[in-house]
């Protein structure tokens, strides 16, 4: 019996029925799991003593836009004592109720979920840090969601040099202070 | 675009206390307001290596909470990359680490193959395991250099920088550039490094074992590196992988992992070497296994040098890899081939897939999910700066200040990474 | 001329005092210790042994604002970063001058996105652009030599 094999037997000895789906692709194995039962499947992987998966690699929001359900968070868990790697998966229909956080399984998860909130806007339940990580307080948005724009501007070539730069906002040196402060001092010759 | 901030600000006032702590969201708490001093470090700070900012609240001079501010390089390259094809994407995974940038070539191009399920050629694969190797020793040269400079040992980044120079030359000569080398390729590599390659990487193999020695000779027994790095930001294995840290900072505290020993990946099974564990978990004993990697990775590159054999670089495959140039010139199907190539691009199926290596800095992975076109639907990066600065709070509590310094530069944190 | 004649050798040196200032002010330039992203190896390169910056009297970078006159702005300039880099312009005393290292800094470079200001001379005014991605220490050296030609240029009236 592979490995892959091995966790999902031991998972449905455990927890019956919570593997929606187990995949392979590439040599990776997948299991998806329903978004209330997350929490359980992995505190089993990680304590049960035939599967150990003790570090918790990486948090990953994807968005599929047109489909339902629209986000899917991936769990890449990482077994040091059985060299193997496995990624949890769930479906998140509604982006404001999305999984339980992991941190009281692994600190780290905290850490890794804000990312995902910060990006892709995906909330976790019970983690109290969310904010805004990378970009500044008061932003709009999500940018890695499918439906937020990259935001790029025009790009100056010659032949729209002159029309994208009026438009730049350019800064000025700011030097009318020191000016001001001496006309006051030496009125020039025609005042 | 509404979403835009006018930056240009002439008048910015000084932030009162309350204000700080209410715009900086770092979600800290505040433990004593009445006694403590709050103090935003960074994010234009010498010995924060880059824009990180810090929120210390410090009794005294003992730090008793700290908060990390990201986001201050914050680049959009995950986003920006689902804008472009593969191959063009390329470019971005540079700028990223930007002191490795042939590690995250790796794991990027490496993702990529694996969503295409191809493999490459053995020359190839020898190459790319130099050059990463190479990679690890000049991105821990400027760690090294930057963290002594931190302790004030400013002839030690001299000399760092002086040999890091010699690799940064080799880099110009393979790939054209010295840091943004893009030169891994999806299928093998950009082309076939010049004769002079293999007596470059010679020469340096014989004089850098004594440069190592000469570091050595500077720090190990420096009574003031030693006592400001000697029990200074401790954490235990258990702690370590609980938090996530990887890399040379876990190894350091007596976590024995290492992915090109264990989980081997592109041919680093047919290698013989050392993983350096240090049992302390202190600043000093990253610091260790960091001088021991270069011993570590010198010998890789030998070893690698030795099983060197001549041979194609690039797979067959004219889909993925572009024909040669000789070849335009009288073949049809070689210039419908290239023409396609530089227009669309290669398309890789619908999957997801999550391919992780060892940078300098712990495990870098990429996870890449194709949806059939041309373009990568998802890129994102696990950065190990990112996971590794979590933990940051955890060593560097109830020490002083001057520790906070120390314990950044074990950490060897590139906020590139961190804030992508 | 005529004054050195009158006193005889006694070490008076007479000079246009534009001149005088402008040398000055050249050739002890210290720069803000202030690095972004990937352009701040490049210049901790030019001021490493191989490139050796302190030929031009810049070995000295001063990690306050209020001591440096020229503040290199080595990488990327994200949205959350430009208020920072401003307030540390506006904290430098004049006279100062600005260099932006890199395509990030100069237009925005690769980073055509949300994140990333297209030019920090939509921040702060710039005396030099400086090609490449990132550029060589030479490159730079040689941006350090153009504002240095351009600020002996400079007449007195253009002082601040």
């Amino acid at each position: 019996m592979t490995h892959d094999e091995l966790v999902v037997k031991i998972i449905n000895e455990n927890l019956p029925g919570v593997v929606e789906e187990a995949r392979d692709f590439r040599g990776e194995r997948t299991i998806v799991v329903p978004k209330a039962r997350l929490k359980d499947v992995c505190r089993l992987l990680r304590d049960d003593p035939a599967l150990r998966y003790d570090f918790l690699s990486d948090v990953v929001a994807d968005d599929y836009l047109p489909d339902y359900p629209r986000f899917a968070v991936s769990y890449h868990l990482l077994s040091m004592p059985n060299k193997h790697r496995l990624r949890v998966r769930v479906w998140v229909e509604d982006p404001d109720d999305g999984p339980e956080t992991l941190a009281e399984l692994w600190p780290i998860a905290t850490w890794l979920e804000m990312e995902v909130y910060d990006l892709m806007g995906v909330r976790f339940a019970g983690n109290g840090s969310l904010r805004r990580l990378f970009l500044p307080e008061d932003w709009q948005g999500h940018p890695l969601r499918k439906d937020y724009p990259l935001g790029y501007e025009e790009v100056q070539f010659s032949f729209n040099w002159r029309e994208i730069d009026a438009k730049k906002p350019y800064a000025k040196v700011v030097v009318q202070v020191r000016v001001q402060v001496q006309e006051e001092v030496f009125p020039g010759p025609g005042t | 675009m509404g979403l835009v901030r006018t930056p240009a600000r002439d008048n910015i006032q000084e932030l009162t206390v309350e204000e700080l702590r209410a715009k900086v969201g770092t979600g800290m708490e505040i433990l004593d307001a009445e006694e403590h001093m709050l103090l935003s470090m960074g994010p234009q700070h010498p010995s924060t290596h880059g824009v990180l900012r810090l929120l210390v609240e410090l009794d005294g001079e003992t730090v008793v909470n700290l908060a990390p501010d990201i986001g201050f390089l914050h680049t959009g390259i995950e986003k920006n990359m689902e804008s472009k094809r593969y191959l063009q994407a390329l470019v971005m995974t540079d700028r990223m680490d930007y002191l490795s940038p042939m590690t995250n070539n790796m794991a990027y191009i490496m993702a990529i193959e694996k969503l295409l399920g191809i493999d490459i050629t053995p020359r190839a694969q020898t190459i790319r395991i130099i050059l990463a190797e190479l990679s690890r020793i000049s991105s821990h040269l400027v760690w090294l250099g930057t963290h002594a400079l931190d302790l004030a040992a400013m002839s030690v980044f001299l000399y760092c920088f002086r040999e890091r120079e010699y690799l940064l030359d080799i880099y110009e000569m393979v790939a054209g550039q010295r840091m943004m080398v893009s030169y891994y390729r999806p299928g093998g590599l950009w082309r076939d490094v010049p004769d002079e390659f293999v007596p470059a990487v010679r020469h340096f193999l014989d004089f850098f074992p004594a440069k190592i020695a000469d570091y050595e000779a500077l720090l190990d027994r420096n009574p003031i590196f030693l006592a400001r790095t000697k029990d200074v930001g401790v954490i235990s294995g258990e702690q370590a992988v609980a938090w996530g840290l990887s890399g040379p900072s876990m190894r350091g505290s007596g976590v024995d992992w290492d992915n090109r020993r264990d989980m081997p990946y592109g041919g680093y099974e047919q290698y013989d070497f050392a993983v350096p564990v240090e049992q302390e978990g202190d600043v000093y004993a990253r610091y260790r296994c960091r001088m021991r990697e270069f011993r570590e990775s010198l010998s890789i590159v030998r070893q690698a040098l030795d099983r060197l054999k001549p041979g194609p670089v690039n797979i067959d495959n004219h889909k993925i890899v572009p024909p040669p140039r000789a070849e335009l010139g009288r073949s049809m199907e070689a210039v419908i081939h290239h023409f396609k190539l530089w227009t669309e691009g290669f398309c890789a199926p619908a999957g997801y897939v999550y391919h992780v290596i060892e940078s300098p800095r712990g495990e870098i992975g990429c996870y890449l999910r194709g949806d059939g076109g041309n373009k990568p639907a998802r890129v994102h990066f696990r950065g190990p700066s990112y996971v590794n600065l979590a933990s940051l709070p955890l060593m560097a509590k109830n020490r002083f200040v001057a520790d906070l310094v120390s314990v950044i530069g074990s950490i060897d944190i590139v906020l590139g990474e961190i804030d992508r | 001329m005529g004054i050195e004649q009158k006193l005889g050798n006694l070490g008076v040196v007479t000079y246009r005092l534009e001149d005088v200032v402008n040398w000055g002010r050249t050739n002890a330039m210290w720069p803000l210790l202030f690095g972004l992203a990937c352009c701040a190896i490049e210049m901790m390169s030019s001021q490493a042994a191989n490139y050796d910056a302190s030929r031009f009297g810049m070995e000295l970078n001063r990690p306050s604002p209020r001591q440096s006159d020229l503040m290199i702005v080595a990488g990327r300039v994200s949205r959350k970063m430009a208020p920072v880099i401003r307030r540390l312009y506006d904290q430098m005393p004049y006279p100062k001058w600005v260099i932006a290292m890199g395509d990030c800094a100069s237009c925005g470079g690769v980073f055509n996105n949300y994140a990333i200001v297209q030019g920090v001379d939509e921040i702060v005014p710039v005396d030099v652009y400086v090609a490449g991605c990132p550029p060589r220490p030479e490159a730079l050296i040689n941006g350090i030599m153009t504002l240095h030609e351009s600020i002996r240029g400079e007449k007195l009236d253009k002082w601040n």
